[in-house]
Formats: structure tokens, sequence, C-alpha cells
């Protein structure tokens, strides 16, 4: 059973990545090489949808605790959207929105991705 | 008292299985979804770092995992037999300090701090380890 998908797509110079199911320990290391390629791609617009996201774990948590330090030397960001109430409590727990831009809505992240001259 | 056990490989695979035992012995005691929620994650952490630090992923090693219900008292042991680690050096990050170096490791010692209303160590390595998860039912 395949728990964990990503899909991928671009808007203008922003790539946006859609994650449904459960990203744990398991399936974190599918969202790594989605980063990794990206950055070998030196695609550095990034936001992540998490509408189908059901749920979060550390693990995944860390992946983006991995890449957001080259993602902004490079002059890009991470930016997350459409999270679930459920989801963001988690986020919320570890303080991440100090961190990370978090929209209610895809379009926001990308009109800040417009705002910042990408 | 009532007394449930999962047993399971050290399998990350074998997570899901890990949380949905989890909620339905959680929300049959009669906590709220959000507790449920919490409670699934702590356990999902707990059993992660068993397999990450003390298993080293050795896929073929067994966690065992028991509920044990009684009078409002939720409590979660995750039991485990390989390397252990000394209780006392594992601490929750200082967030600020965190995400000042963007630091990759340690959340899930913090989240189940946080999720949780109790979390103890018993570590015996090599033999048996434990990790004790506990949640209050209030009423």
């Amino acid at each position: 059973m395949s728990d964990f998908t990503i899909a991928q797509r671009e808007r203008e110079n922003v790539q946006v990545l859609e994650l449904k199911g459960y990203l744990d320990a398991h399936t974190a290391p599918k969202l790594e090489e989605a980063f990794q390629s990206l950055l070998n791609a030196q695609r550095y617009n990034i936001i992540i949808n998490c509408r189908d996201l059901s749920y979060i774990s550390s693990a995944g948590l860390g992946v983006f605790m991995a890449y957001i330090e080259d993602v902004r030397k490079n002059k890009g960001d991470i930016k997350l959207s459409n999270m679930s109430a459920k989801v963001y409590n988690v986020f919320d727990l570890l303080g991440f929105p100090l961190l990370y831009e978090i929209t209610k809505d895809e379009q926001e992240a990308f009109n800040k991705f417009a705002g910042s001259a990408r | 008292m009532t007394s449930r056990t999962l047993h399971i490989e050290s399998r990350t695979e074998r997570l899901i299985a890990v949380r949905e035992f989890i909620s339905d012995e959680a929300r049959s005691f009669g906590f709220t979804d959000e507790d449920v929620s919490k409670i699934a994650l702590a356990v999902d952490e707990a059993c992660t770092n068993v397999i990450k630090h003390a298993y080293r992923f050795d896929p073929n090693r067994d966690i065992t995992v028991t509920v044990k219900r009684k009078n409002g008292t939720f409590e979660v042991t995750i039991r485990d037999t390989g390397s252990g680690f000394d209780p006392s050096r594992l601490h929750a990050p200082d967030m600020k300090d965190y995400f000042s170096h963007y630091r990759k490791g340690g959340l899930g010692v913090f989240l189940m701090k946080s999720l949780m209303d109790k979390v103890e160590y018993e570590i015996n390595p090599g033999k048996r380890n434990e990790v004790r998860l506990t949640k209050y039912l209030h009423r």
C-alpha cells in the first residue's frame, strides 16, 4: 500500500509539491528525494501544498529542516500552504511558523514569491 | 485494568499499524480526536526512535507496544532489546537554538514530551529498554 504520494507541478518559476497521505519515517525519504531533485535542478522557489496531507511526524518535519538552509542560501524559499488543523498543530507545537511561511492557500504563497520578485 | 499488546518487526512500514492500534485503543477509552492524534504521534515517535537508534534499522528485531488502561490513565509501553542509551543525555532541544542552527534531529523527543503527560525511560542495554508514555483522560 502506498500511503504517501507527491505530485509535482510548475507555476511560472515556482515549483509546487502536493503531498498526499501519511508522512512518517517510512515515507520521509520520498520527500527527501523530491527536494534533492529540485535542488539538483536549481529550483529554489518551492511551495508545499499540504491539502491532502493527513499526517506528519518529526521524520517529515526533519526533511523541511534539512533543506531550508540550502534553499535560502540560493535566495529561494520553502513555503507551506493548505494545512489541515491537525497537521498545522504539529508544526505549531515545534514553533515552525517562526521559521517557515505557512499560508492558508497556495495562491497566497505564490503571491508572496511574486512579491519578492521571483 | 485492561491490557493489549501489539508485536511488530523493527521496520518503518509497520508504523502505520502502530498508529492504527493506538488510535483504536485511545478512541475507545474516550479520548477526543485531537488527543487520539497526539497519542498516536507520540507512540510513532517512540517506535521510530527504537528503529533508528536502538536497532539502527536492523529490520528483523522486535518491538512490543503495550497499552494499559485503568481509571482514566492511558499508559503505552514501548519495549525493545536494542542498544539502549543514557536517558539523562536525552533532552528536548531548545527550539530557538534549534532553528538558528538549522538542526535536523531530536524533534521526536520534544514532541513526545509535549504531546503526553508523562514520559519515562527504563534502560537495560541489550536486555530490555522501555519507554512509558502516559496520558490522563480528563473527564
